[in-house]
């Protein structure tokens, strides 16, 4: 019964997401487009974030340097005139997956808080690199001259068109995390969090599996960066601070750490709350922090923890 | 005599002023069950963290099955046929009985960069960890949640998770610790199953359990090993009965 409740609960989810163009073009208002896009990307991000965070037992606080890396590997190759979106794309998946993989090396070393600050650490160097490079915009930015360029295949200046890129991209890297989180590497991550010396006793070197969780993670959220940076056709440092990696972190928890499917839930409900309510006051956050409190205190797996069927997946 | 599976060196370990193992010497053969004992604080856990590699030694060698492996890492050991179960019962509670075990068959079964297979259909995996169940009795309770195992089911969870690795030497660490009677001579029964075919290091308070299992004894005050011998020799030894035997076991 729960499985079968849970299956139409995320269809019915992804029914909504992929069904959004069509309202939005039925009510004419673009800008649901342009929004549901964008918790769509960050809720690839999060999803990133939840395979070491949630499934790996890594409190990574610097998540949002992939993001920028993501968004610097479509940017500069397009300041200088490289539009192909299959070399920026590329680019940005694999610049941030070896970024992660160098930051991994050393961070993992570590663990706990020091895991935390290391992490924080190498993201806010990463920044103040940013915004150090006035010839890339240094703290201004700069704009994207277009949107990244797949010939006549795709047409992403086509806002419906980039919908569905997106969607289609969210999808179907669910569905791998889907295939990754029950397969021998998922069980060796999550067994590794829920006891890492008995891991070692077994016999297994669980550095290289977490270091390649962390370097996946990585390229994952660079390939988000690349779609904000298409997005909102323009490059900001600020895309690496580290408030930035902090809302990734809140869409994880409030959706829930270690389900696969509660961080896309908090990018919807994170964003739309920031839209709504900014609406009203600049301190829209007043609300989100005690909904997070709340949410910490008595739904241990988030708000995909309370929708229907929903249960543990390591049952 | 070809060398013994296991041989230990002068081991020594100090915790600041403490003195954990002062240099311990300890040689186990192919088939042979070891008992250490000792007091409280005697250095027993020290001894088998040293020898699974969870704590680094300050001195001394370990030479298992020909090879030095005094400065290898705790998951190369476990390659090489060392397993180790925990005082404090350490399993993987979110998981099934299944998983926990089926994870250590995993461990030794090839690398684990595989992102497709659901490893939980993988029967390489399932049957081998699901025989180890059943040797070990739990074979009935494959599908429960391993957090929710009764304290004595734990136990011997423990030891399937050891014994899935197929090793070479176990390294049991105090393997009745906080058990019933019932309980406890239930383990005692299983793991004389294992005599023989297993070389076993038992590190063990209960003198009923070491008597019952032991080819060898070694006992160990403050860190040093005092006697070795057969049960019967370290039963007589007076040194040890004034140490350690004579505030547990009237003669």
């Amino acid at each position: 019964m729960g499985q079968r409740a849970r299956t139409m609960t995320l269809l019915a989810g992804f029914l909504v997401l992929g069904l959004v163009p069509v309202v939005a073009a039925l009510a004419n208002q673009p800008f649901y487009l342009d929004l549901f896009r964008r918790i769509m990307i960050f809720a690839i991000a999060a999803v990133s974030l939840d395979l070491i965070l949630g499934f790996g037992g890594m409190v990574s606080f610097g998540h949002a340097a992939y993001l920028g890396i993501g968004a610097y590997a479509v940017a500069i190759p397009a300041f200088y005139g490289i539009h192909s979106g299959a070399v920026q794309w590329g680019l940005a998946v694999v610049l941030s997956g070896l970024i992660a993989l160098a930051i991994g090396a050393v961070s993992l070393r570590t663990s706990g808080v020091s895991f935390i600050m290391i992490t924080l650490a190498f993201a806010q160097m990463l920044y103040y690199l940013g915004i150090s490079i006035d010839a890339w915009g240094a703290d201004d930015g700069m704009r994207l001259a277009r949107r990244s360029d797949f010939g006549g295949v795709l047409d992403l200046t086509n806002a419906y068109v980039f919908y569905y890129v997106v969607f289609a991209l969210l999808v179907v890297l669910l569905g791998l995390g889907r295939r990754l989180i029950d397969a021998r590497f998922g069980l060796v991550i999550r067994s590794a969090k829920s006891n890492e010396p008995r891991m070692r006793a077994i016999g297994f070197s669980t550095f290289r599996y977490k270091l390649t969780a962390f370097a996946i993670a990585g390229g994952v959220c660079g390939l988000a960066g690349a779609l904000l940076a298409n997005q909102t056709e323009y490059l900001t440092p600020s895309y690496m601070h580290w408030t930035r990696s902090g809302d990734i972190m809140v869409m994880v928890i409030l959706g829930g750490m270690g389900t696969l499917y509660g961080p896309v839930l908090g990018a919807v409900v994170f964003l739309l709350l920031e839209d709504i309510l900014s609406a009203w006051t600049v301190h829209w956050q007043v609300v989100l922090g005690p909904l997070l409190v709340l949410i910490v205190l008595y739904a241990r797996q988030g708000l995909y923890g309370l929708l229907p069927g929903a249960t543990s997946r390591n049952g | 005599m070809a060398e013994p599976l296991l041989s230990v060196r002068g081991l020594s370990k100090r915790f600041g002023g403490l003195v954990a193992t002062d240099l311990v010497d300890l040689e186990v053969g192919e088939g042979e069950t070891l008992a250490v004992i000792g007091p409280n604080g005697a250095g027993k856990t020290t001894l088998i963290g040293q020898l699974s590699g969870d704590i680094a030694p300050d001195a001394g060698t370990i030479r298992f099955r020909g090879e030095d492996i005094t400065t290898l890492p705790t998951p190369a050991r476990s390659q090489r046929g060392l397993a180790r179960s925990f005082q404090i019962t350490s399993i993987f509670k979110e998981f099934t009985a299944l998983d926990n075990v089926a994870l250590a068959v995993q461990a030794h079964a090839g690398h684990s960069f595989r992102f497709w297979t659901p490893a939980r259909t993988e029967p390489v995996l399932r049957a081998p960890a699901l025989e180890v169940l059943e040797q070990v009795g739990l074979g009935a309770r494959a599908a429960v949640v391993a957090g929710t195992l009764a304290h004595g089911e734990q136990r011997q969870l423990e030891i399937a998770m050891a014994l899935a690795s197929r090793p070479r030497l176990l390294l049991l660490d105090e393997p009745v610790a906080g058990m019933g009677i019932d309980e406890s001579q239930r383990m005692v029964r299983l793991l004389r199953t294992l005599r023989r075919q297993h070389t076993i290091v038992l590190v063990e308070h209960d003198m009923d359990v070491v008597f019952a299992l032991a080819d060898r004894i070694s006992v160990m005050v403050y860190g040093r090993v005092i006697a070795s011998g057969a049960p019967e020799t370290i039963r007589a030894n007076p040194e040890v009965r004034r140490a350690y035997l004579g505030e547990e076991v009237t003669p």
